[in-house]
């Protein structure tokens, strides 16, 4: 699904709290980038019907939330927005897997809602990693700390170009389209005129390019970019990823819910489930 | 006294067959300040393409600090001259500012340490140091113009070229670029069509028109010569012109 | 068409990621022949013009330019599979459209098959006397391909319970009608090209018949597919599979596991892997009343320990001097 104009503006949000400063800004790129690969494949690697042991995962982008300074608002209108399309496809389960699986007092539910609920859950804390890995070590950092951990230089200067260029290229696709809704009382971009739109911003874009070109070439380029600036792994980040790593180990392996579900019913009913 | 730029019947043409430039000769002094005027499409852009061996000539000679323009000069020729773009959205493509004026100083090989003082020097010297962090995205006009000038500084180059460095830009910008540029003491080559600018910042001028060289010399008598800024779609500068209020 | 990690397994994700991650450094090695600014504005590009929605005359609906084999045809393979992994790259990080454990995924769905596949295969051999049709076949296919791809990979996940057939019946026609409008949309940009700029464009090149192998099995292909999806009984493939088992006997448990397995596809429900190891925890033992107690206890601790932790942050800051406020 596209992102509409409004999108740009989401670029700018999404970097300026990167921009912050906190401990979780502060981290090497790499530790926050492996944390939260982490995190995702553990989160992946539950089983479809698993619910409650997945909520318990929600601490790591909390915390990081919270230690950060990052809206959750944001986060969350953000991970709701590309919520349809998932939905569309968990909504499915339901309709498909109708054997009862749980019984909430007097109610049956489906593994089709249960697994339903697994994937709604599993969209929220997947999606809300990616978009705090962002917000915390913005999408420079995120490349450096892929460089380093193995990604191809050219890929990842490709990254930045792309990022820098696409609010220069953004704002002249913008004012393009306005310039022609302006003189189009109402009537829709038509085929011919979307080629004509595409191919004048295609065109600009390539020359662009050149004169982009052109600048490097007149600060010495010679065709190697420059090495970054080397990353050095402190003790601070070698102690978070442990810690994630070992907790996400520990979640995935026993069900804090479960535990404190059962110490919650032995309370109130004496030991009877 | 050699000339630091040495130009000799320097001809250009596109590869659609247009004759941009048709035969230029001039000589600039180190140290001088030089404005080219004319009119859009006169050749200006391209005249200061060829000056850092972006362009090559199809005539003529062209010789930069005693540096005649060939391929095996070309590394030394850009060290010396450092070019100010007309966008500066073409000149700042790094995710920081800080990173883009080091740009330069990284290709041309200098430790770590001494491109950090280069950067913080050139950001100083346009009064830009608060901006190192930023995403270029993130500048005003004026801003980006200054940390553009700034990315060219960083070289140390001994020529600074300017394409329309005023272009767009407001009052008080305009006005601290002027100031700046009034500052720097090396050899500056200034393409413009503000003649204010021009009348407050260089003492000669080369007025190009149709790929020609229509004069060069002292900008006040340019400006008198009423014939030949006709000819060259030119007017006087505003400060030149009579006050339209007061009649004076 | 993008995945998202909440219907990926780990398997399924990484192994993609093996494959797209070696193709992708083996492209970034060859530095891909095409200077760094330009693949990057035009990755820019891409990602701006999916933004213009243009009507598609005859229906009511508006379809939209994904760029994957304009790229190719102005780049290259290489630079631009690169090209497009950057922009699934940003989309996934900045938009939350496609995950990042299914971005390998993405990137062999939207960027291999395209660049590696369709291009070479059915543009370039037609672009020099029919390049119409190697724009729209190429377009079609590369869609067409993709789609059966995202719905393998969801059942190989097994997260999903839509059956594979089902899945594939409603993705690949789809993605067939909006590959003819991708490649229709191409099509226009390239001709604007070769009036506006004709130097910007590749010669087509290379044999023509694995264009025709592929286009004949890919027309068998859809028209299997969709037939067996359509038809209601699979006992095409188990007699399939018994035939190739031949009259031996094959041992109780390997015919009794294959049996089970397929008897499982039918059903919908999930492949032997995590999933099904996973299946039996929640329905063991206690009742759900304690599980649900324990799920909105365990919410309460993380919402805690969040506002806890802001609150901590809040108090460092605010004896900070110059602390700056938030946009």
């Amino acid at each position: 699904m596209p992102p509409g104009p409004e999108s740009f503006l989401h670029f700018g949000t999404l970097d300026a709290l990167a921009a912050g400063d906190s401990p979780v800004h502060r981290l090497d790129p790499r530790a926050k980038v492996l944390a939260t690969g982490l995190f995702i494949l553990t989160v992946a690697s539950f089983g479809r019907y698993e619910v409650a042991a997945l909520l318990p995962f929600a601490l790591f982008p909390a915390a990081l939330m919270a230690l950060g300074g990052i809206p959750a608002a944001f986060i969350g209108r953000r991970a709701l927005a590309a919520l349809p399309f998932v939905l569309l496809l968990a909504a499915f389960n339901p309709l498909l897997d109708r054997a009862p699986m749980l019984t909430l007092g007097p109610l049956g539910v489906s593994g089709g809602w249960v697994s339903f609920a697994s994937i709604l859950l599993r969209f929220l804390l997947t999606v809300g990693s990616a978009l705090v890995l962002v917000a915390t070590t913005s999408l420079d950092g995120v490349c450096l700390g892929l460089e380093k951990l193995g990604l191809p230089r050219a890929f990842t200067q490709q990254v930045a170009f792309l990022h820098r260029y696409a609010f220069v290229l953004g704002a002249e696709t913008v004012r393009i389209h306005r310039a022609r809704t302006l003189r189009a009382f109402g009537r829709k971009v038509s085929p011919r005129e979307f080629a004509a739109l595409a191919g004048q911003l295609l065109l600009r874009a390539w020359d662009r390019a050149g004169r982009v070109h052109v600048a490097m070439l007149s600060r010495g380029f010679t065709g190697h970019l420059p090495a970054r600036r080397p990353l050095r792994w402190k003790g601070s980040d070698l102690l978070f990823t442990a810690c994630c790593a070992a907790l996400f180990g520990a979640l995935r392996l026993w069900s804090l819910p479960r535990f404190l579900g059962n110490l919650a019913a032995h309370a109130f009913t004496g030991g009877r489930p | 006294m050699s000339a630091i730029i040495e130009a000799v019947d320097l001809a250009y043409r596109y590869p659609d067959g247009t004759e941009a430039l048709r035969g230029l000769t001039f000589s600039i002094q180190a140290g001088e300040t030089v404005a080219i005027v004319g009119a859009n499409g006169a050749g200006k852009s391209t005249l200061l393409h060829h000056l850092n061996g972006t362009v090559t000539p199809a005539r003529g000679t062209l010789a930069i600090d005693g540096l005649p323009l060939t391929g095996a000069h070309l590394v030394e020729i850009r060290r010396r001259v450092g070019m100010v773009f007309q966008d500066p959205d073409d000149q700042l493509f790094m995710p920081t500012v800080a990173e883009d004026v080091g740009f330069g100083p990284r290709n041309l090989g200098l430790p770590p340490d001494e491109v950090e003082a280069r950067v913080q020097g050139a950001l100083a010297l346009v009064e830009a140091l608060a901006l190192g962090p930023k995403p270029p995205y993130r500048l005003s006009a004026g801003e980006k113009r200054r940390v553009a000038i700034a990315t060219a500084l960083a070289m140390e180059p001994a020529i600074l070229v300017m394409d329309e460095p005023t272009s767009g830009l407001d009052p008080r910008s305009r006005r601290q670029l002027c100031r700046l540029l009034k500052a720097f003491e090396f050899t500056k080559i200034i393409a413009t069509h503000d003649l204010d600018l021009v009348l407050d910042l260089c003492p000669r001028t080369l007025v190009i028109h149709g790929g020609l060289i229509m004069a060069d010399g002292p900008t006040l008598e340019i400006f008198r010569d009423e014939d030949l800024l006709a000819t060259c779609h030119l007017e006087k500068p505003l400060s030149m012109q009579g006050c339209p209020v007061c009649g004076g | 068409m993008h995945m998202s990690d909440a219907l990926v397994s780990p398997a399924v994700g990484g192994g993609f990621w093996v494959v797209s991650g070696l193709a992708l450094y083996r492209c970034g090695r060859k530095a891909a022949g095409a200077p760094v600014p330009l693949t990057g504005v035009l990755g820019a590009f891409v990602f701006a013009i999916q933004m213009v929605n243009f009507a598609i005359p005859g229906t009511g609906s508006s379809g939209h330019l994904g760029g994957g084999l304009l790229l190719a045809i102005l780049l290259g393979p290489q630079a631009a599979f690169l090209t497009i992994a950057s922009v699934l790259l940003v989309q996934a990080l900045f938009f939350a459209d496609g995950g990042l454990l299914a971005l390998g995924c993405n990137l062999f769905n939207m960027g291999f098959i395209p660049a590696f596949v369709t291009f070479p295969l059915l543009y370039r051999p037609l672009a020099g006397r029919a390049r119409a049709t190697g724009t729209l076949l190429a377009a079609v296919a590369a869609l067409g391909l993709g789609a059966a791809a995202v719905a393998l990979e969801t059942r190989l996940s097994g997260i999903s319970s839509l059956p594979f057939r089902t899945f594939l019946a409603a993705l690949v026609p789809l993605h067939l009608a909006i590959g003819l409008v991708e490649g229709a949309a191409t099509l226009a940009v390239v001709r604007f090209l070769t009036r506006a700029r004709p130097e910007l464009l590749r010669e087509g090149t290379g044999p023509r018949w694995p264009a025709a192998v592929l286009v004949g099995a890919m027309a068998l292909f859809t028209g299997g597919c969709l037939s067996w999806a359509a038809s209601r009984n699979p006992d095409g493939l188990e007699w399939a599979v018994a035939r190739v088992q031949g009259p031996a006997p094959a041992t109780p448990l390997a015919g009794d596991t294959l049996h089970r397995t397929l008897a499982r596809v039918r059903a919908g429900a999930p492949m032997p892997d995590y999933a099904f190891r996973g299946q039996a925890a929640p329905t063991r033992g206690q009742t759900s009343l304690s599980g649900l107690l324990g799920g909105l206890m365990t919410l309460a601790l993380v919402a805690a320990a969040a506002l806890g932790l802001r609150g901590l942050k809040a108090s460092t800051q605010a004896r900070k001097p110059g602390h700056a406020a938030r946009p």
